[in-house]
C-alpha cells in the first residue's frame, strides 16, 4: 500500500487544482490553479521514474554502471512539461490582462455575456 | 449555471476521477521499483553517443524531434502574447518615471549582473555534461538582464534591450534548430539524427555530437523569448496607460 502513496499524492494535487478552478472568483487565481493541476503531472512523472537508492542519471561525476539510476526518460518529460507550463501561463496571463481591460472585471462569473 | 449545480458536477466528476485514478495506481509497478526498461535503454543510447547528461541525450538526441515541437509551442506562445499585449488605439505610451533605488539594492544588482550572465552561459554550454541546458540557461540569461531594472531603472533596461533584436534572436534560435535538423539529411541520415559531427570524447565540453549545438540554439531562443515576454508585460505595467476620457 505504501508503494502507491506518491501516485495518489499526484491525483490529490490535481483534484485540489480542479476544485480551485471551479470555485475561482479571480482569473489570475484560476491561472494559478491551472499551474497547480499541471504540477501534479511533475509529481506523477518523477514518482514513476524513481528507483530505490537511485541517483541522478548524469555521468559528469559518476562512473557508468557504478550505481542504480532513476529513469531519465520521465525526467526529460518533466522538463518539457515545465517549459510548456511556463509559456502557457504567460499566454493566459496576457489574456487575463485583455479581459480586464475590455470588460473591467476579472471575476469569471461576471463574464457570461458576449460583447462585440 | 448556479454555483450549487456547479459544485455538484465538480463533486461527481472529482469522485469519479479519484476512484478511477486510485484503481489505476494500484495496478502500477510499485514506487521505487527496479524495472525501468525505457530508462535503461535511454542510458545505454546516451553512453553510445558519449553524452554524459542522459536527460540532455533524451531531449536533444533520442527525442530531438519532440523538442522541436516543444520549442515551437514556446515560439507560438510568445507570438500570441506579443499580439495580445500590443498597444491599442485607446492607449498611449507615457515615458516611465525614474524611481529611487536603495543604494544597497543597486550595488547588489550590479555586482550580480555579470555573475548571473556568466552562470547562464555556463549552464547552456555544459548542458551535455551536467544538469542544465538551453531551456534552463536561457531563463537564467534572460532574468539576469532584468537585474538592471531592479538595480537601476526602466531606461537602463531599455538601453540594453532593443526588443526588435531579441524578437529576431527568438526566430533565429528556432531556425537554427531546424537547420541543424536538416543537416542530418546532408550527412546522409534522417532529420535531427545525431550523426552530423563526431561524438567527441566522453565527459568533455565538445562531446555529444549535435547535443551542445541544439542546446545553444534552444538557449538563444529561450533567452530571447523570455526577454520579449517580460518586455511586453513590463510595457503594460510601466509605459502604457489608458487615454483619459474614453
Amino acid at each position: 500500500m505504501m508503494s502507491v502513496v506518491p501516485y495518489l499524492v499526484a491525483g490529490w494535487i490535481f483534484l485540489a487544482g480542479c476544485y480551485g478552478l471551479a470555485t475561482s472568483r479571480h482569473l489570475v487565481h484560476a491561472v494559478g490553479c491551472l499551474a497547480v493541476c499541471q504540477s501534479s503531472t511533475y509529481v506523477l512523472l518523477l514518482a514513476v521514474g524513481y528507483r530505490d537508492g537511485g541517483t541522478a542519471p548524469v555521468f559528469s561525476d559518476l562512473r557508468p554502471g557504478s550505481r542504480p539510476l532513476v529513469d531519465p526518460v520521465v525526467q526529460a518529460l518533466a522538463l518539457t512539461d515545465v517549459v510548456v507550463g511556463a509559456t502557457v501561463t504567460a499566454l493566459l496571463l496576457a489574456l487575463v490582462m485583455q479581459v480586464a481591460k475590455r470588460h473591467g472585471t476579472v471575476d469569471p462569473d461576471e463574464l457570461s455575456e458576449l460583447r462585440g | 449555471m448556479s454555483r450549487r449545480v456547479r459544485m455538484w458536477i465538480l463533486a461527481v466528476g472529482g469522485l469519479g476521477f479519484a476512484a478511477l485514478f486510485a484503481a489505476a495506481c494500484l495496478r502500477l509497478p510499485g514506487f521505487g521499483g527496479d524495472s525501468h526498461p525505457y530508462g535503461e535503454r535511454a542510458v545505454r543510447a546516451a553512453l553510445a553517443h558519449r553524452t554524459a547528461n542522459v536527460i540532455a541525450a533524451v531531449n536533444f538526441d533520442q527525442r530531438a524531434f519532440d523538442t522541436l515541437g516543444e520549442e515551437s509551442i514556446l515560439f507560438a506562445a510568445v507570438l500570441g502574447t506579443v499580439v495580445l499585449l500590443r498597444q491599442t488605439r485607446e492607449e498611449r505610451e507615457v515615458p516611465p518615471e525614474p524611481a529611487r533605488v536603495p543604494l544597497l539594492v543597486r550595488r547588489y544588482a550590479l555586482v550580480l549582473l555579470p555573475v548571473a550572465i556568466v552562470v547562464g552561459l555556463y549552464v547552456v554550454a555544459h548542458g551535455q555534461l551536467s544538469p542544465g541546458g538551453g531551456f534552463q540557461g536561457g531563463v537564467v540569461l534572460a532574468t539576469a538582464l532584468h537585474l538592471l531594472y531592479i538595480g537601476a531603472d526602466y531606461h537602463a533596461l531599455e538601453r540594453v534591450r532593443p526588443v526588435g533584436v531579441y524578437e529576431f534572436g527568438d526566430a533565429a534560435g528556432e531556425g537554427a534548430y531546424l537547420v541543424l535538423g536538416l543537416a542530418g539529411f546532408v550527412a546522409g541520415s534522417s532529420f535531427l539524427a545525431n550523426s552530423v559531427i563526431g561524438h567527441g570524447t566522453f565527459n568533455t565540453l565538445a562531446s555529444g555530437g549535435t547535443v551542445p549545438l541544439l542546446n545553444m540554439a534552444v538557449g538563444m531562443e529561450v533567452a530571447c523569448a523570455v526577454v520579449v515576454l517580460l518586455a511586453r508585460f513590463l510595457d503594460q505595467a510601466v509605459e502604457i496607460e489608458e487615454e483619459k476620457g474614453t
